[in-house]
């Protein structure tokens, strides 16, 4: 008994969607015998989920901070993974923007006392310059050097942490702790709590303005993508290098660009993360953001708007999760739940056939 | 004063936690699959390890239970990427945050057990008496040191010199013409990857049950996993210039260790003393070192007009056609 | 008894080398072979013959134990046997040599002939079988050195290393795919000489081709294979012509009919002066090449793969760097990146249709479009009109025939016949000045060449200057004005066309000899 997988021809149009679906419900089945066998009720767990991220309206905005990164990090993710640039250094590109964020307040760059109307843009400048020169040097040693940039993207993750907790640890070090002082408060993302005053219902809600800068990344990039000559160009790279070359595309010079906008992206997320929730740099500034992040990407086909319902999705499992012991289970189902979608796009792809003969294939 | 014998013997060791990652790499890259899972498979090869040894008192058991472990998480790339021909990159890094995730649950209250029988450390008799080399390479050592001695010249015999080798190489280059001659790709592809497992796991108790006994979360591996993977690159796919990479590199990791220990240098306050911020640019080092290498190894790599296996990352499909 | 009847009698009475009986082969949506019965007699040279997609490679990949049989089976000396694997068809002395050659780039000609042996089990003594290589390869006249790597050899010389791997294996019979596909005509002779000796010797060979004249000079006896079917059996190529042959192969009177008028040429479009260019490897492939082409021409180069033609074509569509002057009605684009030579106004159809022509994965919509984007009404300022652009592919997909079950397909999915089909109305529609088509016909069926060849023709006719590389002379002495002829790296000869041409001479300028 053989089990083959032979090439479909052009497969259906609601396969991909369901197979996907299919792909977490297994994925979280698998979760749920993890947890069960840690010792936890998986039932319980999830159900404890639902509750603890969509509950109630103070719980849903907790949910949707934790996306916000989640979408700016997935969103340059995914633009780099279209064109099949392994950009795995988010992590890293988002530490490089939360510091650049905070070196505008912290050096300072802006003069003391400026309002916030300065201030807020000006970190923002800063958040993304930083996170996109982290990207553009392994763009550059892509795109010149033909340097593998799994490799270098990831090892700047490293050199990122180690240059955030210098800073931490040292310059900035608030009272000998590994985090720096709080920032002042025209250095403040608005939240909705802020017009509390105003509209009572928003009494309390953590949510920040960076969830609007991240759904208008997501709306410029769809737009981009799907509707521009740059967005063709891309999908043309992604698809078949040589073929892009032959129809005239400049391809050294989207890797750098993209590598560009995508550190940018991600340094955003780091800006958004220390001026409107943490209010300061630390150390632990990043659960993992980078690395949640290629997941969302992948699950969401690098769709831009697949990327934020899925940012949201993933924010709950961050935010319902830290509950859930012991702390590396989230990081494995984020596994298995990336394996699960790999099979399933493998089943778009090829039929599975079980018959009685070794495997023979197309015709020559 | 710094003891450069001791420190060359230490970087010796832990250039040996590399070797066996970085050799194992090349086996399965050579076969043509990319497994960028090195650094998950060493995470759970180091827990596996460390925590049958704790529970067993016997850290040989821990060494064959690590190196199953990481051999079994290795067969899901493989399936994943020989079977379903699902891209090589992806599922690598899947197989990473699996693993990680993996061994952090199982990790869980290592930490607090307490310290186990490490594996033993020999020293050779006469060619520890060797001058200038014999103390580095043949004093107290971990016996797993004197196995990655071993098994550089052995992987480049096979490779180069024997028929399995032979078909190793085919498969990674034109597994077409391997097919053609009835040799089993798929069946080869499996075998190396799983060895690449075997190998990660066995580099991953080699730092719990021999060089830095003791379970520290993620931080047991600290991206070593990656700097293999860096290595192979740097190496082109040599099992000798794969050695010379990672007894570089362990050298290194020890550098940094032991500056941090040191109050003065050349005259001068060590900036660099353990509690200072400028010990974060020491750690960094490694790192920038392994970009700095993988630069060296593509410019070469472009110069001289070879490279990589040239199936690597591409699903073998009988029929298709090949370039 | 005489010579005649005693052979007679031999023939009648020893068992044939292989037979297919009854064999059956399909694959999802083709039936590739239909109840085929096939055999080969010892000592003879047995030519396969069929238009591309008829059922050999697959029939004969059916005999070397590559695919198995869905119904019906193989017998060598008239014993039942069943291949499990081609180590099996090795074993019981059957050798294939395929179309594209399996040969590792980067290994020696002796690490691939050790390929799949049996000897030596496991330690490799390389310098004793480097000995061992080289004799039996001077034993068998087949030149080639055993520690030359596969990459620096030629493609001859690549095929002459493909049947020395075969006789290393004690191969009795031996199956060769297409072989004189990338041969010069003397290569070709060379060849054949090789493998009379070789039944000579009382092997067998099985010669699949599409070529009716090579297949009338060297074989033995023709079997004709049509749609999965046998048409004729083992036939003698006395007793038919060009024409039966052709009609077996096709089932209607094949005689390609092409609307030819007379053009004038007009100016100069396509000026390539002196250049000279390396190829993948660094080595050099064009040493101070020169040619013109003007509108309302064809220019055929002819050449032996390995000589230039596909870095000549890259060169001039801006794939690759040279020094030199190549212009485009005045305009140089030498050197410069491709973007250049399309805005110069160069169309190229290029040798790899799925590698570099097409994104596979994208559907028909964004592969045709992949001219037109940058312009109105295409391009409206940064954005790209979706509905002009569906507007056109459906526009392109109606004109130029392309079978495909929606605009949406990936194109993947299409046969060479269709892939091609929308590549040249790519090209063609955005009315080029220049187009360059390499092996533009390779590897499709008789219907889909001619309505390609018509096509160039119609182009000619529209004052569009064409340049044609390809290896069929045939096809380049039916469509070309001028041929030129390149080898190593240079243009070594030209000849107008239909006056002045003929193959013998062509040929012997494609292998460097002067007339």
């Amino acid at each position: 008994m053989i089990v083959r997988l032979e090439p479909r021809g052009e497969p259906p149009v609601w396969l991909s969607p369901l197979l996907t679906v299919i792909a977490l419900i297994v994925a979280l089945a698998i979760g749920a015998v993890v947890l069960g066998f840690v010792g936890g009720d998986p039932v319980r767990a999830y159900l404890h989920i639902l509750d603890a991220a969509f509950g109630d309206i103070g719980v849903l905005s907790d949910t949707l901070v934790k996306a916000t990164p989640l979408i700016l990090t997935g969103l340059a993710c995914a633009l780099a993974f279209r064109m099949r640039l392994w950009n795995i250094g988010a992590e890293g590109q988002f530490l490089l923007g939360a510091w650049g964020a905070s070196a505008v307040v912290l050096f300072p760059l802006v003069p003391d006392g400026a309002p916030a109307i300065v201030v807020i843009p000006a970190m923002m400048v800063g958040g993304a310059l930083a996170g996109a020169l982290w990207g553009v040097i392994p763009g550059v040693l892509r795109a010149r050097l033909g340097v593998n940039e799994i490799i270098t993207t990831l090892m700047l993750n490293y050199v990122a942490l180690a240059w955030i907790q210098f800073w931490v640890f040292g310059p900035w070090s608030e009272g000998g702790f590994q985090q720096t002082a709080t920032f002042p408060k025209e250095a403040w993302l608005p939240r909705l709590t802020d017009f509390g005053k105003q509209v009572p219902a928003f009494g309390g809600l953590t949510t920040h303005l960076g969830l609007v800068f991240a759904l208008i990344a997501a709306a410029v990039l769809a737009v981009v993508v799907s509707r521009t000559r740059w967005g063709y160009e891309m999908r043309l790279i992604g698809d078949n290098a040589r073929a892009a070359r032959y129809a005239g595309v400049d391809i050294a010079k989207y890797v750098i660009v993209v590598f560009a906008i995508s550190g940018a992206l991600a340094g955003l997320a780091g800006m958004s993360e220390v001026s409107g929730v943490v209010h300061r740099l630390q150390d632990r500034i990043s659960p993992g953001y980078g690395f949640t992040a290629i997941i969302i990407a992948y699950l969401a086909r690098f769709g831009p708007w697949r990327v934020v319902f899925a940012s949201v999705l993933f924010g709950a499992l961050i935010l319902a999760g830290r509950e859930i012991q012991p702390s590396g289970v989230p990081a494995m189902i984020q596994g298995v739940i990336l394996f699960c979608l790999i099979a399933a796009e493998a089943l778009v792809r090829y039929r599975i056939v079980i018959g009685r003969r070794a495997a023979t294939s197309v015709p020559t | 004063m710094i003891d450069l014998t001791l420190i060359l013997a230490a970087g010796v060791a832990s250039g040996t936690i590399l070797l066996f990652a970085a050799i194992g790499e090349v086996f399965a890259e050579r076969a043509g699959v990319l497994n960028l899972g090195v650094e998950g498979m060493m995470l759970i090869g180091a827990v596996a390890g460390f925590s049958v040894a704790a529970t067993t008192g016997d850290p040989w058991v821990g060494l064959v239970i690590a190196m199953l472990a990481g051999g079994l998480l290795s067969l899901v790339h493989a399936v994943i990427t020989i079977h379903f021909r699902a891209d090589q990159v992806i599922s690598g890094l899947a197989l990473t945050f699996l693993g990680s995730g993996l061994a952090r649950v199982l990790g869980d209250g290592l930490s607090n057990a307490g310290p186990i029988h490490t594996l033993p450390r020999l020293t050779i008799p006469v060619l520890s008496q060797v001058p200038v080399l014999g103390p580095i390479l043949f004093r107290e050592q971990s016996v797993l040191t004197y196995v990655g001695f071993v098994l550089v010249p052995l992987a480049w015999l096979w490779i180069e010199r024997t028929r399995p080798g032979l078909h190793l190489r085919a498969v990674g280059e034109r597994p077409a013409a391997a097919d053609a001659q009835g040799i089993d790709v798929v069946a080869l592809r499996y075998a190396y990857v799983l060895f690449g497992g075997l190998l990660a796991g066995l580099a991953g108790a080699t730092i719990t049950l021999a060089i830095s006994p003791g379970w520290f979360g993620d931080q047991t591996v600290a991206g070593r996993g990656w700097i293999a993977i860096g290595l192979v690159i740097f190496a082109q796919w040599s099992p000798i210039r794969v050695a010379i990479g990672a007894y570089l590199f362990g050298a290194i990791f020890r550098f940094i260790l032991d500056v941090q220990g040191v109050k003065t240098i050349l005259g001068f306050e060590n900036p660099f003393q353990a509690g200072r911020s400028a010990t974060f640019f020491l750690e960094m080092l490694p790192y920038v070192f392994v970009v700095v290498v993988v630069i060296i190894g593509s410019r070469e790599a472009l110069r001289r007009r070879v490279g990589a296996p040239a199936a690597l990352g591409i699903p073998y499909v009988r029929g298709e056609r090949a370039a | 008894m005489t010579e005649t009847a005693s052979v007679a009698l031999t023939a009648s009475v020893s068992p044939l080398a292989i037979e297919a009986v009854g064999v059956v082969k399909t694959f999802p949506g083709v039936l590739a072979n239909d109840h085929v019965d096939f055999d080969v007699r010892p000592g003879e040279i047995h030519a396969l013959l069929g238009e591309n997609g008829a059922g050999k490679s697959t029939l004969m990949n059916v005999l070397a134990g590559l695919y198995r049989p869905d119904e019906g089976g193989v017998r060598v000396g008239g014993e039942d046997v069943a291949f499990r694997s081609p180590r099996d068809a090795i074993a019981a002395g059957i050798g294939m040599v395929h179309q594209h050659f399996a040969l590792v780039p980067s290994q020696t000609v002796t690490e691939n002939v050790l390929l799949g042996l049996d000897r030596p089990r496991f330690r490799l003594d390389l310098r004793r079988s480097e000995a061992e290589v080289g004799r039996l390869a001077r034993d068998v006249g087949l030149r080639v050195d055993p520690r030359a790597r596969i990459w620096q050899l030629s493609v001859g010389e690549q095929q002459r290393v493909e049947i020395i791997k075969l006789l290393f294996h004690g191969a009795r019979v031996l199956i060769l795919d297409e072989p004189t596909a990338v041969l010069a005509p003397q290569e070709t002779a060379e060849l054949f000489a090789t493998l009379r000796s070789m039944v000579g010797a009382g092997r067998s060979v099985v010669f699949i081709s599409h070529k009716l004249g090579e297949v009338l000079a060297i074989a033995d006896r023709i079997t004709v294979m049509r749609a999965g079917r046998v048409t004729a059996a083992g036939i003698d190529p006395k007793t038919v012509t060009r024409a039966d042959l052709a009609r077996l192969m096709v089932g209607r009177s094949v005689l390609e009919r092409l609307k030819r008028t007379a053009v004038e040429p007009g100016r100069v479009v396509l000026s390539v002066d002196d250049v000279t260019a390396d190829n993948d490897r660094g080595l050099p492939a064009l040493h101070g090449a020169s040619l013109q082409v003007h509108a309302g021409e064809i220019v055929g180069v002819a050449a032996v793969a390995g000589n230039g033609q596909s870095e000549l074509a890259q060169v001039i569509t801006g794939m690759r760097t040279c020094a030199g002057r190549v212009t485009i009605d005045g305009r140089d684009v030498a050197a410069r990146p491709a973007r250049e030579s399309i805005e110069a106004g160069v169309g190229h159809v290029p040798e790899d249709r799925a590698g570099v022509g097409s994104a596979p994965n994208l559907s028909l919509v964004d592969n045709l479009i992949m001219r037109a984007f940058r312009h109105p009404p295409l391009a409206r300022g940064p954005l790209l009109d979706d509905g002009a652009a569906r507007h056109k592919a459906t526009e392109l997909q109606r004109a130029f025939a392309i079978a495909a079950p929606t605009i949406d397909a990936p194109v993947r999915i299409l046969s060479g016949g269709n892939l091609q089909r929308l590549i040249l109305a790519r090209e063609i529609d955005s009315a080029p000045k220049l187009l360059v088509a390499v092996q533009p016909t390779r590897g499709l069926d008789i219907g889909a060449i001619e309505g390609v060849h018509q096509l160039l023709l119609d182009l000619r006719a529209r004052g569009t200057a064409i340049l044609l590389i390809s290896e069929e002379l045939d096809e380049l002495l039916a469509l070309a004005d001028r041929i030129l002829v390149m080898y190593e790296g240079r243009v070594s000869a030209s000849f107008d066309t239909p006056t002045g041409a003929d193959i013998a001479t062509i040929g012997l300028h494609m292998t460097g000899g002067e007339a």
